[in-house]
């Protein structure tokens, strides 16, 4: 279970985060959603502990990470994985290197069984014949599944996902969205997921947060989402330009 | 006027936060070194990358530091019928000064700008973010190698250095312009100290480590987009060149 209790967090003049609150259930997939520089990001990057809050406290599995040493810190980070938006692949290696690094540093694994363990990670993510090539080499869509390779490889409790099917064709989106559903009902692990794809969200992730102004709108299922009567709820899935949303454009 | 007041007032803070980070990041840096200093492949990566590959550089312009030194002291010692002196005046230039800053300034040039520029693009990439996601400390993977790195590699740079314009200069002196060669080199045994080769060595030791310094802390803290990492790469090439010079003046004061 993550907790979120009364997060504050702004950059300069900027509030991000105003109050915000939020319990991510263990077992199950949440999708964060709310317009494009609401602090999705922001938020995703509190639970893992890159940002601090300015007031409030994280909580994971009861344990408070806010003000941890840095050692503590990455004691809680062993549960965790994350998948960036851009997927965040060490440009100076090779696919292979890249999926076999969190195996090489952190066990002491031969080297018979890294390999066998990169190819089954990269086979459950469906990449074939990839191993030699380096991320410039590789599409939008091939990024973000050697990048979840790379996450699900040390079996971790939680996975965060940074929007990740932004910027990909709707093809390559429900699968990847596929994958993760998938991997999530093998694997168990929670996900929390930034996304704006709507509806497609709707069939992957088991809750809903909407995030607005600094805070979390409304948390239900799916359906519950899908059936809110909250006017900024109903125009973000709509996708009206009329509504209290401002679009930003005149 | 109050405008101008609190604009000083800003920039001073920031001035001053900003020397609290580099001391700080210093700090943690060898720390990590000394309790966390990474795999030892990811050190000789590094040595190759600083030391090996910036032999040719070193070389160049150690044999022309010397021959310059040979042709100018020549001229010079001439004027005082004192040219068996020339060895030493050669040697002495380079062993306690400018082996260590030429070679140092040389380093930041070429691997100081590239250690900002690597680490810069990890920073807005995500890289380091990813890495601290895997519970990995980016000290101990990206800034401890090139800590260790820098300081071995700057001496033994530094000793090519001065060997390679010593004999730029005996080329130049005994080759070209006549000087017995005898004298070249039996005045600098004589001259030359132990103590001239140990205070060259403290020197480029510690030009290492403000050139891996100021190249990580930069590149670790650049700014945003393509645009944050040129400003930053360039902020670290011209912060350690001054640095090194700052450095060397204080350095020579002590060890003299």
């Amino acid at each position: 279970m993550i907790k979120m209790i009364d997060i504050h967090k702004s950059f300069g003049s900027q509030v991000v985060l105003n109050g915000l609150n939020l319990s991510i259930p263990a077992g199950e997939i949440t999708a964060v959603i709310g317009p494009s520089g609401e602090g999705k990001s922001v938020l995703i990057k509190h639970i893992i502990g890159l940002l601090k809050p300015e007031r409030g406290d994280v909580l994971i599995e009861g344990k408070s990470i806010v003000g941890l040493h840095r050692s503590q810190l990455n004691q809680i980070r062993e549960k965790f994985a994350m998948v960036f938006q851009n997927a965040a692949l060490f440009d100076s290696m090779t696919v292979y290197e890249n999926v076999a690094f969190p195996l090489e540093e952190k066990t002491n694994l031969d080297r018979e069984e890294i390999n066998q363990q990169v190819k089954i990670a990269l086979q459950e993510v469906g990449l074939k014949n990839v191993n030699s090539k380096y991320p410039d080499e590789l599409s939008g869509g091939m990024k973000k599944r050697v990048g979840l390779a790379r996450a699900l490889l040390l079996k971790p409790q939680i996975i965060l996902f940074d929007e990740p099917t932004t910027g990909l064709d709707p093809v390559i989106r429900r699968a990847i969205h596929q994958l993760i559903k998938e991997t999530q009902k093998k694997f168990g692990f929670t996900a929390v997921i930034v996304s704006h794809d709507i509806p497609d969200i709707f069939d992957v992730a088991h809750n809903i947060a909407m995030l607005y102004q600094g805070k979390i709108l409304q948390f239900g299922t799916a359906d519950e989402i899908v059936n809110s009567e909250h006017p900024v709820v109903r125009q973000f899935i709509s996708g009206s330009l009329d509504g209290p949303i401002n679009s930003g454009v005149a | 006027m109050i405008n101008l007041t609190r604009r000083i007032g800003a920039w001073g803070i920031c001035l001053v936060q900003d020397l609290g980070r580099t001391g700080q990041f210093l700090l943690y840096a060898l720390y990590s070194v000394i309790r966390r200093p990474g795999r030892p492949i990811h050190v000789l990566k590094q040595i190759n990358f600083i030391g090996t590959k910036s032999l040719f550089v070193i070389i160049l312009t150690a044999a022309f530091t010397g021959m310059v030194l040979g042709l100018q002291g020549y001229y010079t010692l001439t004027k005082f019928g004192s040219e068996g002196m020339l060895g030493t005046a050669v040697a002495l230039s380079l062993i306690r000064e400018l082996g260590p800053v030429l070679s140092a300034l040389m380093v930041t040039g070429r691997a100081g700008s590239a250690i900002t520029a690597e680490i810069g693009i990890m920073r807005i990439s995500e890289q380091i973010d990813a890495l601290e996601t895997m519970a990995l400390d980016p000290y101990k993977y990206l800034i401890s190698p090139k800590f260790i790195a820098a300081m071995i590699s700057m001496p033994l740079l530094c000793a090519i250095f001065d060997v390679v314009g010593i004999y730029g200069g005996w080329l130049v002196g005994v080759k070209l312009l006549g000087v017995n060669p005898g004298s070249y080199f039996s005045e600098m045994y004589r001259s030359v100290e132990w103590k001239d080769v140990y205070s060259g060595f403290v020197k480029s030791f510690s030009f290492g480590l403000i050139i891996a310094w100021i190249g990580c802390y930069k590149g670790y803290y650049a700014g945003h987009g393509a645009e944050g990492v040129s400003r930053a790469t360039t902020e670290s090439v011209v912060l350690t060149s001054v640095l090194i010079l700052v450095w060397d003046y204080f350095l020579t004061s002590i060890l003299l």
